[in-house]
């Protein structure tokens, strides 16, 4: 599976998503830059890794918009490949319409980050690979509160805090569009893909994408 | 040139807690009189003056890149600079 | 305004305000030949500053040991390099940004963070992590209250918005800090040794090119203003504070990181301290060139700004780089595929002078050595404070204590020892994925990309000691931040210091700098950590009240296999418990003294650097032999808080031990060189083959806790979670306090 790692200006975590697909998922991981990506079409997958892209001016995420990426992007999505937003990624899809709602600061006005337990919905093709129901998985962000004023349908939310520490509209933690091939995850599987880095409880997520994605 | 100044305010069915946090110092200080604070942001726009529709850019600007209707609302003002 | 003529500055002393003495301004007259004007007493006296030249600080920075074999780059560039194997190296430094910090503390401490960044890349090194160390107020104020929050929120914003974790810290809180606080920031970088650079303008003909943000009139003279004291009155009248942006520097950052592997690059040097003042007189003096640069070609923010203007100013994100002429356009266009604005100002010269230009006038002409090399330099006066002999002379006793478990549980919510997590849960402390030890442990460590080793890193120092015994204090600072890394798995490898200060100027504050510097030396003699860079930050003053002297250090240790990574807490219920090194009646500049008596006074605990050495060797062989399954050190609030913090993991346990001695002494004393671990039950005996001096105490349990004297006797006796309760929300609680 060819991965684009798409590179933002202020993305800061793309190395260890391209560590990642490297060395433990194994897929042909490419960090692209931004301005470089006028076509993803030669791609299985895109993430978009964490960091504050455009240093989270205007509202987190929303500056993208600007990015000759996007257009790439939206159009990759709508050929039903699979397309993750990891931590500040999330902001990211849900600021270029890929994903419904929007994000607010957090309850504490302050950057939080810490290890959250969260729900997983099995049934989706970015978690059919966990067996847990329950997983721990690491956070880090000032604007991790989702909202949306419309609800959202139970097949399209992935993960949901257990404990809402947010105050997130139904919990959510990670969601997808409704096609089941665009998800956003405001916390970081990433982060706990190694026994010594932070867990494993990350792995299935990346596997479940290389899984239900990587025959097509 | 003109400048054009947009007001954006959360909506409000969202949740403010800066403003929240705002109006529980002001009580603490004596300013008992506050009802309600809530948070925002002025975006001033220098233009160039050569479009002509300019009302319209400027809305359309707002709902492109300047506000989330999700959680934001937003009005603007245009001034002769 | 129209800018005073060189006869004015003269007879109206108008260099008194930029902070020179006559006798620096007849100097700077000698060496010139001439009087300088307005512009040139202005680089002088920003060159001449104490943060720029050291020039009280140098005698005392002499006595450090700086040489070792791992050292590849000492102090004098942006940051140290030490090798770690393999043909790589870690880069690291500390600063300070005090003054910044006790006026706008959100702006001063983002600042900070982004300066000694800029010092860590521009050696050509990816900085890894990030390491903080603060000194505030006991937080009973609230404007000490408002310092804290905004500054932990700065340091916060800056490394979470340029994505580079914060994985170590401490924190501690002394009223001699009240409305003055000391925010020291660390960053370790790594890189392979074909890609260390230089801040060196060399090569006659190459060009200089100034990359970043524009310059504007911020920060003008923060380099003497650095060096002085805050008069709290004065507060309205200060100079526009330099405001940082991590967005900016994260772009500056990955252009430099690649100019490194450019065959034209000469040198690079962050504008930091004094900006393009310092940069171009520092790079040109190191090669023995000369530069020359045309102003008008400088990217300004600002209309109409001078000459004076743009070279003191301090603004953030800016670089100044030297290629090989006729190779401009493509580091041009490597900034500006980033969005970064970089262009030509000046040229490399062979006539060692700073020259500069403006509107077609030369406006500055001064020998770079002048100002870079040949500085004044002071041999304050040094006198030891009366108190001193006092202290001395006083017997170490154990303060009365009536409620021992009460006393346990007051230790555990003092600012200074309860839980930091209010603080670093602000922190992403895992960016770019290989940070294997979050802060809230003895030390951070990252793993070194690529391979299966780990730098630990540290910040130390308990300034009460050194208040009452400098040169004790000086070397506690230094194996306290040993024994933190030893703990975690770590050989200590060098140090990095900043040495925050009251004013030189006082013969006793000027003693405590240097006799501290001595105990700092043997330390690090003694343990092979030799000082690869620093800081100093004198005139930390408020009112005319010294802070407690305070020499921060930051240590990095390398971990050879991260399986010896070692946890500070407790694995599980069963383990055994022991105490390395035994408690004497030590309460000089102790928690519970300070706590109890609302000063200090006394004797400093003492401490053997042959014992020290001997005991870390202990620890880190059994740990690398795999039979310690927690370490941690005794410090603040003696060997109870040491317990309770070995059960206080992400799994909360009890402790079930028994200790020799007399109560008050053996729980709180804070005699130096101590360790609480614990073993499993199976390695028990290799342990104790290795490790001589340790004394079996007791078990980890699951929730109980009781501490009992040799005699029966139960000293304190309750459940983990009521002890873990106080610890951990106290700090949260005192922050939220609103009298």
């Amino acid at each position: 599976m060819k991965v684009a790692i798409l590179n933002f200006p202020g993305t800061s975590c793309e190395t260890e998503v391209e560590r990642l697909f490297q060395t433990i998922v194994k897929a042909e991981p490419t960090i692209i830059w931004h301005a470089d990506a006028t076509s993803l079409e030669a791609y299985d997958a895109v993430v978009i890794p964490n960091g504050a892209v455009y240093g989270n001016y205007l509202r987190p995420g929303a500056l993208a918009k600007s990015s000759p990426a996007t257009k790439a992007l939206q159009t990759f999505a709508q050929a039903g490949k699979p397309v993750v937003g990891l931590g500040n990624g999330f902001q990211v899809l849900v600021e270029i319409g890929l994903l419904p709602g929007a994000f607010l600061q957090n309850p504490s006005l302050t950057f939080q980050s810490g290890k959250a337990a969260l729900r997983v919905n099995r049934k989706t093709k970015f978690t059919s690979q966990y067996r847990e129901e329950v997983i721990t998985l690491p956070y880090a962000q000032q604007f991790a509160t989702y909202y949306n004023d419309t609800p959202i349908a139970k097949e399209q939310i992935v993960m949901t805090f257990e404990n809402n520490m947010f105050n997130s509209t139904q919990s959510i933690a990670a969601l997808t569009n409704e096609g089941g091939n665009v998800c956003g995850i405001i916390a970081l599987p990433e982060r706990a893909t190694e026994a010594v880095i932070g867990g494993t409880d990350g792995l299935p997520f990346f596997e479940s994408i290389l899984n239900n994605w990587s025959e097509q | 040139m003109k400048i054009a100044k947009v007001y954006v305010t959360l909506r409000e069915s969202v949740v403010d807690p800066e403003g929240t946090a705002a109006k529980e110092a002001l009580h603490k200080m004596g300013y008992n009189e506050v009802q309600n604070a809530r948070f925002g942001r002025l975006i001033e726009l220098e233009l160039d003056g050569s479009a002509e529709d300019v009302e319209a850019r400027v809305d359309a600007m707002c709902k492109d890149l300047l506000i989330n209707r999700v959680i934001e609302d937003y009005r603007f003002d245009i001034e002769e600079a | 305004m129209v800018e005073p003529t060189a006869q004015q500055v003269k007879e109206e002393k108008l260099y008194l305000q930029m902070g020179m003495t006559d006798e620096e301004f007849a100097l700077a007259e000698k060496m010139l030949g001439r009087t300088p004007n307005y512009t040139e007493t202005g680089i002088f006296s920003a060159m001449w500053s104490e943060h720029c030249s050291y020039k009280s600080s140098t005698p005392v920075l002499k006595r450090f040991p700086t040489k070792g074999p791992r050292v590849l780059q000492g102090p004098g560039e942006g940051a140290g390099i030490v090798d770690i194997g393999d043909n790589q190296a870690a880069v690291f430094k500390m600063e300070s940004h005090n003054s910044p910090s006790a006026i706008e503390p959100f702006i001063g401490a983002a600042t900070g963070a982004g300066g000694i960044l800029r010092d860590v890349f521009s050696m050509g090194a990816r900085p890894v992590a990030l390491v903080n160390s603060l000194r505030f107020g006991d937080l009973t104020d609230a404007r000490d209250r408002f310092l804290f929050k905004e500054a932990v929120a700065g340091i916060a914003h800056y490394g979470n918005v340029i994505g580079i974790p914060t994985i170590a810290g401490e924190a501690q809180f002394d009223q001699s800090y009240s409305h003055r606080p000391l925010v020291n920031a660390m960053a370790v970088g790594l890189l392979n040794h074909e890609d260390i650079q230089k801040g060196v303008a060399s090569g006659v003909g190459n060009t200089v090119i100034y990359a970043g943000a524009k310059t504007g009139r911020d920060g003008i003279h923060g380099a003497t203003m650095s060096s002085a004291e805050v008069t709290i009155e004065e507060e309205e009248e200060l100079p526009i504070m330099q405001g940082g942006d991590p967005y900016l520097e994260k772009l500056v950052m990955e252009a430099c990181l690649e100019l490194v592997h450019y065959d034209s690059l000469i040198g690079i040097q962050d504008m930091g301290a004094a900006g393009l003042t310092s940069s171009a007189a520092e790079m040109a003096s190191k090669a023995g060139y000369g530069v020359e640069l045309n102003l008008d070609l400088v990217p300004q923010r600002e209309e109409g700004m001078t000459a004076y203007e743009m070279m003191l100013s301090e603004s953030q994100e800016r670089m100044l780089i030297v290629v090989k002429e006729g190779h401009e356009q493509e580091v041009i266009d490597l900034f500006d595929k980033y969005g970064i604005e970089a262009c030509a100002i000046g040229k490399v010269t062979d006539d060692k002078m700073l020259r500069l230009l403006h509107k077609g006038e030369v406006v500055a002409e001064i020998k770079a050595d002048d100002l870079a090399e040949d500085n004044p330099v002071y041999h304050k006066e040094s006198k030891e404070p009366a108190y001193f002999a006092e202290y001395q002379a006083m017997d170490n006793v154990a303060p009365e204590v009536k409620d021992v478990k009460q006393t346990a549980l007051d230790l555990l919510q003092r600012p200074t020892i309860a839980s930091k997590a209010w603080v670093y849960n602000q922190f992403d402390s895992e960016a770019r994925g290989n940070t294997v030890v979050a802060p809230g442990s003895s030390a951070g460590i990252i793993r070194v990309e690529g391979t299966n080793k780990g730098l630990a890193m540290t910040s130390d120092c308990n300034s009460r000691y050194i208040y009452l015994d400098p040169e004790t204090g000086g070397k506690i600072a230094v194996s306290e931040a040993a024994r933190n890394l030893v703990c975690s798995g770590a050989e200590p490898i060098a140090i990095t210091d900043c040495l925050n200060f009251g004013s030189p100027d006082k013969p006793e504050v000027f003693w405590q700098l240097e006799q501290s510097a001595d105990g700092i030396s043997a330390a690090c003699l003694a343990l092979d950590t030799p000082v690869i860079g620093g800081n100093v930050s004198l005139s930390n003053e408020v009112n005319g009240q010294s802070v407690k002297p305070t020499p921060t250090i930051g240590m990095v240790g390398l971990v050879n296999d991260l399986s010896e990574v070692t946890s500070s807490t407790a694995q599980q219920a069963g383990d055994a418990i022991y105490v390395i090194g035994e408690a004497l009646p030590e309460f000089g500049g102790s928690e519970l003294q300070q706590m109890l008596e609302g000063d200090i006074r006394g004797r400093a605990p003492q401490l053997d650097l042959d014992v020290e050495k001997k005991r870390q060797n202990q620890v880190l062989q059994a740990i690398r032999e795999g039979v310690v399954a927690s370490a941690t050190d005794v410090s603040e609030g003696g060997l109870a808080v040491a317990l309770f913090e070995t059960v206080f993991g992400e799994t909360v346990f009890g402790l079930d031990v028994t200790l020799r001695g007399e109560a008050v002494t053996a729980l709180f004393s804070e005699t130096q060189s101590r360790f609480v671990l614990t073993v499993r039950e199976e390695n028990r005996q290799a342990f104790e083959a290795i490790v001589e001096d340790a004394v079996h105490v007791g078990t980890v349990t699951a929730q109980e806790v009781s501490i009992k004297g040799e005699d029966g006797d139960v000293w304190i006796a309750g459940t983990a979670s009521e002890f873990h309760d106080a610890w951990k929300g106290a700090l949260e609680c005192l922050l939220n306090s609103e009298d």
